[in-house]
């Protein structure tokens, strides 16, 4: 019975090592699928030009990032949250409630949300207000709140082909979804001048207002795609008349097979979004526990890595993957050499 | 009363022989519509990504002056280290570019658009080799470096003159450019070693990318499986099947075990990161907690075999055993067991195929991920199997969401690599059953 002996000796020695010593010698990042490119890139180039090992970089989405984020200091938990969006108060109450009060915010640079369809297929030049009349669940007509009656590209603008509405945009797990309804749907709605005729319908409760205007439609004309970009890609290629939601670096990577549509007249690139004509973009983050800046051999060097200019700057990888570089890097540097940490607000 | 010939089929009978027929009919269908499936999913899997196992790479002559790479001037590596990969980038481009004049090739392109159909990964290969042999500063290095991504479909035929026209990354000059030069032999197709051995690569080198992280994360998991659920499971079925009583506990045990065997293998991840990661306070990202998650999923599915295979072994075996004085224990372990050994062995392997194959679980603790450190079996800081690695599923899920298309001709290769894990675990457990197996 030597081999039951061996077994369970094993057994014994795999119990003992794990519950010892539980050190992490590796930065650990998890967070917005947006960011996750991005912060591949510069783990892979910071483990091949530093002594650090590389980082271990998770997806998952913003909000799941930042949950796990607030779960507590230590070993067994990440050191950096990326993500699409700004951290919420609720968030930063449940992370205090955890310990975690000391964080370093650190804004990477832009990210562009591009309209783009099948490389065959028509071509459009938006404004927000077709894609509120194409996609909200309700708009105006002849002054009365009804069902949004188009079906068509040309109902909603007869400058559009007559082609099928068909729209194929992010789900609401992720962070680019309520970029998209507040950048582009509310923007439209408030373009279109039917926030104000909603408002004056429910009696002046602006609030609620663009709730109604914000509300997508949900008779198929627009599907919620909650995978990625590459599956919105899927989703385009088997539809012709699809059009889709995509970031601006995933556009750059399948200009073969996509084109984009301008917006209010401005084509979606880099040098658009940077100069601030391209009206649809968000900053991306990152967020440092900065209890862990001491532990984590690595994590300050990393950090500033990566906003270096080598890096976050115009020239860098990033900017050539698609990431629209932040004008003020140099107070963003700055902020991560001094571990500055968010003021509360 | 007239009598019917047998010879002279009646309505009944034709009845019942066309039922026969249709019957087999629908068996055929049902096979030829399986058959139909599986060749097309080996079509598309074996049709996109059988060219992962190759690779483009071109015979680059890299100068490496010292002003440049060795500030210190007596190779100090500390010193040599200070020059990053972007440094080396810069040699690279005006190392290609020389390649090219020198073979005589005419074209347009500048050299940052030369130098950019080389991988980005190319620099640090060169990094690592000049690090690695300080004494060539000063001298030249020439050396095999990948091509990148969208040359490389180039010769697979994923990019086209056409595609490549309308693609902001590369230009139908350049994909010229790189037929000339494969024509001049500088650039030239290999079997690709590195897809099995090089760790994972970000989103600008899909061309880099390899299943080595995963092939290992798989491997200490597949070990972890083994020993924890191997003895467990046979102890357990050798305790149902031969020494419990039976009763109304074990009765409710035997009902629990078949409905654990049918649980959703994400319960178990949730299971996983609340034991083993809050409570344990084990590595995440780690192929221990992993290991242990998908032993958790694969415990009931070898149970269960284990015990038809310790059922199988006929009751005389046990009865002669014990009429010539044994006891009941050196009955189970020097008579049924060995019998049953090939039975257990084969269900096993069958779990063990099917815990290799598993995604779900590893969701939720931290295995997706972008992982470039092979993972070392022991450290004293991580532990056994402590350190952060992926699996080969999941590799498959990452590079299906990666935006550029060579991820899509890797991900088809990850398949077939955990198609062929599979293939052979499976042959071993058919040929183990073949050569041990005894009917009575």
């Amino acid at each position: 019975m030597s081999i039951l002996k061996l077994t369970a000796s094993t057994l014994a020695i795999a119990a003992i090592t794990t519950t010892s010593a539980m050190a992490r010698d590796n930065v650990q990042v998890a967070g917005s699928s947006t960011v996750l490119p991005y912060a591949s890139i510069v783990a892979e180039l910071f483990g091949e030009n530093f002594d650090f090992p590389t980082p271990v970089v998770e997806s998952g989405g913003s909000s799941a990032g930042l949950k796990r984020f607030c779960e507590g200091l230590g070993d067994n938990t990440i050191d950096i949250a990326n993500a699409s969006r700004r951290i919420k108060d609720s968030e930063l109450a449940a992370c205090a409630d955890a310990g975690v009060t000391d964080i370093i915010e650190v804004r990477i640079g832009y990210d562009g949300i591009v309209f783009a369809s099948g490389i065959d297929g028509n071509h459009f030049e938006f404004t927000p207000a077709d894609w509120y009349h194409a996609l909200a669940a309700e708009v105006i007509v002849d002054g009365a709140l009804v069902t949004n009656p188009n079906t068509t590209w040309d109902q909603v603008n007869p400058a559009f082909p007559n082609q099928p509405i068909q729209a194929f945009i992010p789900g609401t797990k992720h962070g680019t979804r309520e970029v998209f309804e507040e950048k582009v749907i509310l923007a439209g709605c408030e373009e279109a001048g039917a926030l104000e005729a909603i408002a004056g319908l429910n009696g002046g409760d602006e609030k609620a207002a663009e709730g109604t205007c914000m509300a997508v439609r949900t008779d198929g004309r627009s599907v919620d795609v909650d995978g990625d970009y590459t599956e919105t890609l899927a989703r385009i290629e088997a539809d012709a008349n699809g059009i889709g939601v995509f970031g601006l670096a995933f556009y750059e990577n399948n200009t073969d097979k996509l084109q984009v549509a301008t917006m209010s007249g401005v084509v979606p690139t880099v040098e658009s979004i940077a100069a601030g004509d391209y009206p649809v973009s968000r900053p991306l983050y990152f967020y440092i526990k900065a209890a862990h800046l001491d532990v984590i051999p690595g994590l300050q060097d990393f950090a500033d890595f990566f906003v270096s200019d080598d890096v976050a700057g115009p020239d860098g990888p990033l900017a050539e993957y698609g990431l629209v570089s932040d004008p003020e890097l140099a107070d963003v540097q700055e902020t991560v050499a001094n571990a500055t940490l968010m003021s509360a607000n | 009363m007239t009598h019917k010939s047998l010879l002279v089929a009646d309505a009944r009978t034709k009845k019942r022989n066309a039922a026969e027929r249709r019957f087999k009919a629908y068996g055929l269908t049902a096979i030829v519509v399986a058959i139909l499936a599986l060749i097309m999913l080996l079509v598309s899997v074996f049709g996109t990504g059988a060219s992962s196992f190759r690779q483009t790479y071109a015979t680059v002559t890299v100068p490496l002056p010292e002003d440049k790479l060795d500030k210190s001037g007596v190779r100090d590596i500390d010193v040599m280290k200070k020059v990053t990969t972007i440094g080396y980038t810069k040699l690279l481009n005006e190392g290609f570019e020389n390649v090219v004049i020198a073979s005589g090739i005419p074209t347009e392109l500048s050299r940052k658009d030369i130098g950019g159909m080389l991988s980005k990964e190319a620099a640090a290969t060169i990094r690592d080799h000049i690090l690695a042999n300080s004494e060539l500063v000063g001298t030249e290095a020439t050396l095999d470096l990948l091509m990148n991504g969208r040359i490389d479909g180039y010769f697979k035929g994923r990019v086209t003159m056409e595609s490549a026209a309308l693609d902001s990354n590369t230009s139908p000059e350049e994909l010229a450019l790189a037929q000339a030069l494969k024509d001049a032999g500088i650039v030239h197709t290999k079997f690709n070693w590195a897809f099995l051995t090089n760790p994972d690569a970000s989103d600008q080198r899909p061309e880099a990318a390899g299943l080595g992280v995963a092939i290992l994360g798989s491997l200490y998991m597949m070990i972890v499986v083994l020993v924890t659920s191997l003895p467990i499971a046979v102890a357990a079925s050798i305790y149902l099947e031969e020494f419990a009583p039976k009763n109304r506990w074990t009765d409710l045990i035997e009902v629990n075990i078949s409905n654990l065997a049918a649980v959703p293998s994400i319960v178990y991840g949730i299971l996983g990161l609340a034991i083993f990661i809050n409570f344990l306070e084990l590595n995440q990202s780690s192929p221990l907690v992993g290991g242990l998650v998908l032993s958790l999923m694969t415990l009931p599915r070898i149970i269960i075999p284990a015990r038809a295979a310790l059922k199988s072994v006929p009751p005389s075996i046990r009865d002669a055993a014990l009429g010539v004085g044994a006891s009941k224990m050196q009955s189970v372990f020097h008579h049924v067991l060995p019998l049953a050994a090939p039975g257990i062995l084969t269900g096993v392997i069958i779990g063990l195929g099917q815990a290799l194959g598993e995604t779900a679980p590893l969701l939720l603790i931290g295995m997706v991920a972008f992982v470039r450190e092979y993972p070392a079996a022991y450290t004293p800081d991580a532990g056994l199997f402590g350190e952060a690695s992926t699996a080969l599923p999941v590799q498959v899920y990452n590079w299906t969401q990666r935006a550029d298309p060579g991820f899509v001709e890797r991900a088809s290769g990850a398949i077939i690599t955990l198609l062929i894990f599979l293939l052979v675990m499976n042959a071993v457990a058919i040929f183990l059953r073949r050569k041990f197996e005894r009917r009575w």
